[in-house]
C-alpha cells in the first residue's frame, strides 16, 4: 500500500522522516467548483495525536482543504488516506464515523436544537451504548461547564465564544481521532483566544490530533508542532513551529498584506 | 464567422415556413389539424419561455392567460354582429392583459417557488370564477360560437377554411416569433437575461428589476393571450377546462422537453409531446393491449409511459431536445 | 340575512374535521419541503393511491384499521421508492427540476390509477357508524373519530420529532443539511425516511377522508391545491404552522359555504393565500419573519 509521505524538499522531508505512518495523509489534492480550480494540489500530513497548524491568507484554499478532508468536497485528482485507508471518495458522514471531528468557520451549530441536543447529534451513534453516552456527555461538559450550564437552551441563543465551544464539543461527542479546526478564534475576544488555545491543549493530552487552520499566527505557532503554509491553492512552505518566531519574513511573506 | 450565422439561420427559419405553408395542401385534415395546434401550444409554450428561458421566473399561471385570452374571444365573437375578427383578437388580448397585470405586480413582490405556486393558485381562480358564473361564461359546458371571418371591413373578406385558418394562424406564430427574437436580443432581452443569472447582481449594478420583470410578464400574457384567441377561433368553443392548472403545467412541460431560452423549442416541445401522444393513443388501444393482457382505457393510459418519458427528460436531459442549439438560436 | 346559531356550530365542528385532515396532508408536505427544499406536486397522488390501497384492503380483509395501517406503510415504502428513483438525482440541481418531476410523477400516477382501477368511484364504508345528537341534527361520530386520529397522528409524529434519536436526526438535517453530515448522521437514509413518512401520512389521509366522498383518481387534485395553501400561509418546514394554517382555511370555507356554494368557497382560501404573500409572506404562523 503507498505511502502518501509528503516530499516537500528533495530527498525527503526531515520533519517527517522518523514519525511512520502517519494518521492522515493529504496527497497532491485538487478541487474544482464550477470552473474555478481551487486547489492545484495540495498535501499535508498529520500525525497520531500531533497538532499541525495550517497557515495562509484569506481566499487561498484553507477551508477548502479541510473540507476536502471531511468529505465535504470531493478531490477531483489527488487522495486522502486516514489510517492507511483512502477516503476522497467517501460520503461525509461515513468519513465522520471513522473519526474525523469536522468544527467550520462560523461554527454552523444547529440553532433550533438545544445544547444537549447539539451534541446529540454526535452521542447518539450506532456501538455507543447509553453508559458510553452519559460518560461521553460528562467529560464533554467537564471541559465546558458552560455548555452544561445551557444545555437546555437553543444552539442560537448562544453568545459566538459559547457556539464556538459547542461546536468542539460537537466534535469531540464523536470520539475522532483527528480534529479539523476551521479558524476557531475569529470574530473571538483575547480572554476567548487563551481558552482556545488551551482546548486544543487539552485534545493534544488526550491523544487526538488537531489540523488547525488559523490566520492568528501567535496562537498557531505556539499550540502547532509542525506549520505548513498555503498559498494559492498550494502548501508553498513547511516548518517546525519551534524554529519559527512571529516576525519571520516567511510569516510576512505567507500572511503579510 | 458571425456572418455565416445569420445566412443559416434565416435559411433554415424560411425552410421551415415554407413546409408550414405547404403543409394544409399535402397533409389530410387529420394532421393538417395536428399541425395548427402544434403551432397554438407552441405559441403559448414560447410566452412562457419568455418568463422561464430568459428571465428566470417559474410560472404556473399560462392557462390563465390562455383562458382569458380565449374568453375574451368568445364574447367579442358572440357580441358583436357580424362576428368580427379583430375584435376578438382585441378583447382577448386585453383581457390576458388585465391577469397578466395582475400577476406582474405579485411577480415583483414574490420569488421563486412562492411565486410559481401564487400563479398557479391564480390559474384556480380564474378556473373556479369561470366554472361557476354559469350565467357569463356557460360554466361546465363552457361556450359555443361561430368562427369569424379573416376580413378587412370595406376592404375584403375570406372565410376562414382549414387552410385559412392554418396561414393565419401560422402568421401570428411566426410574427410573434419574430417578435420575441428581437425582443430578447434587444438590450431589454440582455437585462432580462441577467437578471435570471443572477438578479441581486443586476439590481445592484443599478437596474429596476422590479420594472423589467413586470413588462416581461406582460409581454408573456399578451402572447399567450393570443394564444387563446387563436384556439378559440380554431375550435369555436371556450371551455373552463384549458383555465385548469393542469394546462400550465403542460406548458411548461412543453418548454422542457423542447428546451428553455430557445423560443422555438417550446413549440418542438409542443409538437414532441402531442406526436407522442397520438402515437401512444394508438398503441395503447385494445388491438395492442389485449394480446399481451393488458386492458385499454379510451386512450388515457398514453399519459402513463409519457409521463415516465418527460420525468426521464427532466433527468438525462434537463436541456431539452433543442438544448444543443440555444447558443445558436440566440445569435 | 340570518344564519342560526346552530348551523354556525356545525360548520365550525365541520371545519375542525376537515382541517385536521388537511394538516396531516399538509404536514408531510412541509416536512419534506423544509428539509430537502422540494415542493412534491405528487402528494395528492400518494393520498389518492392510499385511499385506492385502503379500497383494496378493505375489500381484502373487511378491516378498515387494517386497510388504513397497510395504506400508511405501503405508500410510505413507495414514496421512498419515488424519491430514491426520480428526485435524489435532481437534488443538486435547479429547483425547477424537482417541482417538474413530481408534476410529471403526478401526471403518470392519475392516469395509471385511472386505468388500473377504473374510472367509476369506489366506496370505502365507515368503520364507525352511528350518530349523536348536535343541535336537531345527526352527526355522525366517524367524523369526530377522523378529527382525533388524525390529531393523534400529527402528535405522535410531534413527540417523535422532540424526543429520540431519529427526531434529532431529522431536525439537525432539517437545519443545516451539511454539518448533520459532519456529525456522521446518515443524510440520505433521512431524507428518504422523512419521505416515506410523509408519504405515509398522505396515504393515511386518504383512507380516513375516503367514506367522505368516494375514492377515484383525481381525488388527489382537490388536495394538493389546498395543502399548498395551508404550508404556505403556516409557514414552510413549520409543524405547527401547517396544523393551525389547516384549521384556518377549512374553518374559512367551511363558514363562506354557508353563503356560496362549495365549490366557490375554495376562494376564501385563495384569497387568504394572496393576503399572507402580500403581508407576510414566510408565514403568519412562523415567529420570526426570516
Amino acid at each position: 500500500m503507498m505511502s502518501a509521505s509528503v516530499t516537500i524538499a528533495e530527498g525527503g522531508d526531515p520533519l517527517l522522516q522518523t514519525r511512520g505512518e502517519p494518521l492522515l495523509a493529504v496527497a497532491g489534492i485538487h478541487t474544482h467548483y464550477g470552473k474555478s480550480h481551487i486547489l492545484h494540489g495540495v498535501s499535508l500530513e498529520v500525525g497520531r495525536g500531533e497538532v499541525v497548524g495550517l497557515l495562509g491568507r484569506n481566499g487561498v484554499g484553507k477551508s477548502t482543504t479541510l473540507k476536502a478532508i471531511a468529505g465535504l468536497v470531493h478531490p477531483t485528482a489527488g487522495e486522502v488516506v486516514f489510517e492507511g485507508r483512502s477516503i476522497g471518495r467517501l460520503a461525509s458522514h461515513r468519513v465522520a464515523r471513522l473519526g474525523i471531528g469536522y468544527v467550520p468557520e462560523d461554527r454552523r451549530i444547529f440553532p433550533l436544537l438545544t445544547v444537549l441536543e447539539n451534541l446529540r447529534t454526535g452521542l447518539d451513534r450506532h456501538g455507543v451504548d447509553k453508559a458510553k453516552r452519559a460518560e461521553l456527555l460528562d467529560k464533554v461538559y467537564a471541559y465546558f461547564p458552560i455548555l452544561a450550564e445551557r444545555r437546555n437552551q437553543r444552539g442560537g441563543t448562544l453568545s459566538g465564544g459559547e457556539q464556538q465551544m459547542l461546536a468542539i464539543a460537537r466534535a469531540m461527542t464523536l470520539e475522532p481521532k483527528i480534529v479539523l479546526l476551521d479558524e476557531p478564534t475569529e470574530g473571538l475576544m483575547p480572554r476567548m483566544v487563551s481558552q482556545i488555545a488551551q482546548i486544543v491543549g487539552a485534545l493534544h493530552n488526550e491523544g487526538v490530533a488537531v489540523l488547525l487552520v488559523e490566520q492568528n499566527v501567535p496562537l498557531t505557532l505556539k499550540a502547532s508542532r509542525r506549520v505548513y503554509f498555503i498559498e494559492k491553492g498550494e502548501v508553498r512552505h513547511h516548518a517546525m513551529a519551534s524554529e519559527l518566531h512571529v516576525d519571520d519574513p516567511v510569516i510576512h511573506q505567507y500572511l503579510g498584506v | 464567422m458571425s456572418r455565416a450565422h445569420p445566412l443559416a439561420f434565416w435559411s433554415v427559419f424560411v425552410a421551415a415556413i415554407v413546409l408550414l405553408i405547404v403543409a394544409p395542401l399535402v397533409l389530410p385534415e387529420f394532421w393538417r389539424r395536428f399541425v395548427t395546434e402544434v403551432l397554438i401550444w407552441g405559441l403559448l409554450a414560447m410566452s412562457s419561455d419568455l418568463l422561464i428561458g430568459y428571465t428566470g421566473m417559474i410560472s404556473f399561471g399560462h392557462s390563465a392567460f390562455f383562458g382569458l385570452g380565449m374568453y375574451g374571444a368568445a364574447a367579442a365573437l358572440l357580441t358583436t354582429h357580424p362576428a368580427s375578427l379583430w375584435a376578438a383578437l382585441l378583447y382577448g388580448l386585453i383581457a390576458a392583459a388585465a391577469v397578466a397585470a395582475v400577476v406582474a405586480y405579485f411577480s415583483t413582490r414574490l420569488r421563486d417557488i412562492y411565486f410559481a405556486i401564487t400563479t398557479l393558485i391564480f390559474s384556480q381562480i380564474f378556473y373556479v370564477i369561470i366554472f361557476t358564473s354559469t350565467a357569463w361564461t356557460g360554466g361546465e359546458n363552457g361556450l359555443n360560437f361561430d368562427q369569424p371571418a379573416l376580413a378587412i371591413p370595406g376592404l375584403f373578406s375570406l372565410e376562414f377554411t382549414p387552410k385559412v385558418l392554418h396561414w393565419f394562424v401560422l402568421a401570428a406564430v411566426a410574427g410573434s416569433y419574430l417578435l420575441l427574437r428581437r425582443i430578447t436580443q434587444s438590450p431589454f432581452g440582455m437585462v432580462l437575461q441577467s437578471i435570471r443569472e443572477n438578479e441581486a447582481r443586476t439590481r445592484a449594478i443599478g437596474y429596476p428589476v422590479e420594472r423589467y420583470k413586470i413588462v416581461s410578464v406582460m409581454l408573456s400574457g399578451l402572447f399567450a393571450g393570443l394564444a387563446g384567441v387563436l384556439y378559440a377561433i380554431q375550435n369555436q368553443f371556450a371551455a373552463p377546462d384549458f383555465v385548469f392548472f393542469l394546462i400550465s403545467g403542460q406548458t411548461v412541460i412543453y418548454n422542457v422537453i423542447g428546451g428553455v431560452g430557445t423560443l422555438v423549442g417550446p413549440i418542438v416541445g409542443a409538437g414532441f409531446f402531442l406526436l407522442l401522444s397520438e402515437a401512444f393513443s394508438r398503441l395503447f388501444t385494445a388491438k395492442y393491449l389485449d394480446p399481451i393482457g393488458l386492458h385499454a382505457l379510451d386512450g388515457m393510459s398514453y399519459l402513463v409511459p409519457l409521463g415516465l418519458i418527460f420525468i426521464l427528460m427532466v433527468i438525462f436531459m434537463p436541456r431539452g431536445l433543442l438544448g444543443f442549439a440555444r447558443r445558436w438560436l440566440n445569435r | 340575512m340570518d344564519i342560526p346559531l346552530d348551523q354556525i356550530l356545525i360548520q365550525t365542528i365541520n371545519g375542525i374535521v376537515t382541517g385536521m385532515i388537511l394538516a396531516l396532508v399538509a404536514s408531510g408536505l412541509t416536512l419534506i419541503f423544509g428539509i430537502m427544499d422540494v415542493v412534491n406536486f405528487a402528494h395528492g397522488e400518494l393520498l389518492m393511491l392510499g385511499a385506492y390501497v385502503g379500497v383494496v384492503t378493505l375489500g381484502l380483509t373487511g378491516n378498515f384499521w387494517l386497510a388504513l395501517a397497510s395504506a400508511t406503510v405501503l405508500i410510505g415504502i413507495f414514496g421512498a421508492l419515488m424519491y430514491v428513483v426520480t428526485l435524489r438525482p435532481l437534488l443538486g440541481r435547479d429547483p425547477l427540476t424537482t417541482i417538474l418531476a413530481t408534476f410529471g410523477m403526478s401526471l403518470v400516477l392519475q392516469n395509471y390509477a385511472l386505468w388500473q382501477f377504473g374510472a367509476v368511484s369506489r366506496k370505502i364504508s365507515e368503520p364507525i357508524v352511528g350518530h349523536f345528537n348536535l343541535f336537531h341534527l345527526d352527526y355522525p361520530w366517524y367524523r369526530v373519530a377522523v378529527a382525533l386520529i388524525s390529531a393523534a397522528i400529527i402528535g405522535g409524529f410531534w413527540l417523535f420529532l422532540k424526543f429520540g434519536t431519529w427526531g434529532i436526526w431529522i431536525r439537525a438535517t432539517t437545519q443545516d443539511r451539511v454539518m448533520a453530515q459532519a456529525m456522521g448522521i446518515p443524510v440520505p437514509w433521512v431524507l428518504a425516511g422523512v419521505f416515506a413518512i410523509g408519504s405515509g401520512m398522505a396515504a393515511a389521509s386518504g383512507v380516513l377522508f375516503g367514506p367522505f366522498g368516494g375514492v377515484d383518481a383525481t381525488m388527489g387534485l382537490n388536495w394538493i391545491l389546498r395543502a399548498f395553501i395551508v404550508v404556505v400561509v403556516g409557514g414552510m418546514g413549520s409543524l405547527a404552522g401547517s396544523v393551525l394554517a389547516a384549521i384556518l382555511i377549512s374553518l374559512l370555507e367551511a363558514y363562506a359555504s354557508l353563503w356560496v356554494s362549495p365549490s366557490q368557497a375554495i376562494i376564501v382560501s385563495f384569497v387568504v393565500l394572496i393576503l399572507t404573500l402580500l403581508v407576510r409572506p414566510t408565514g403568519l404562523f412562523v415567529a420570526t419573519p426570516k
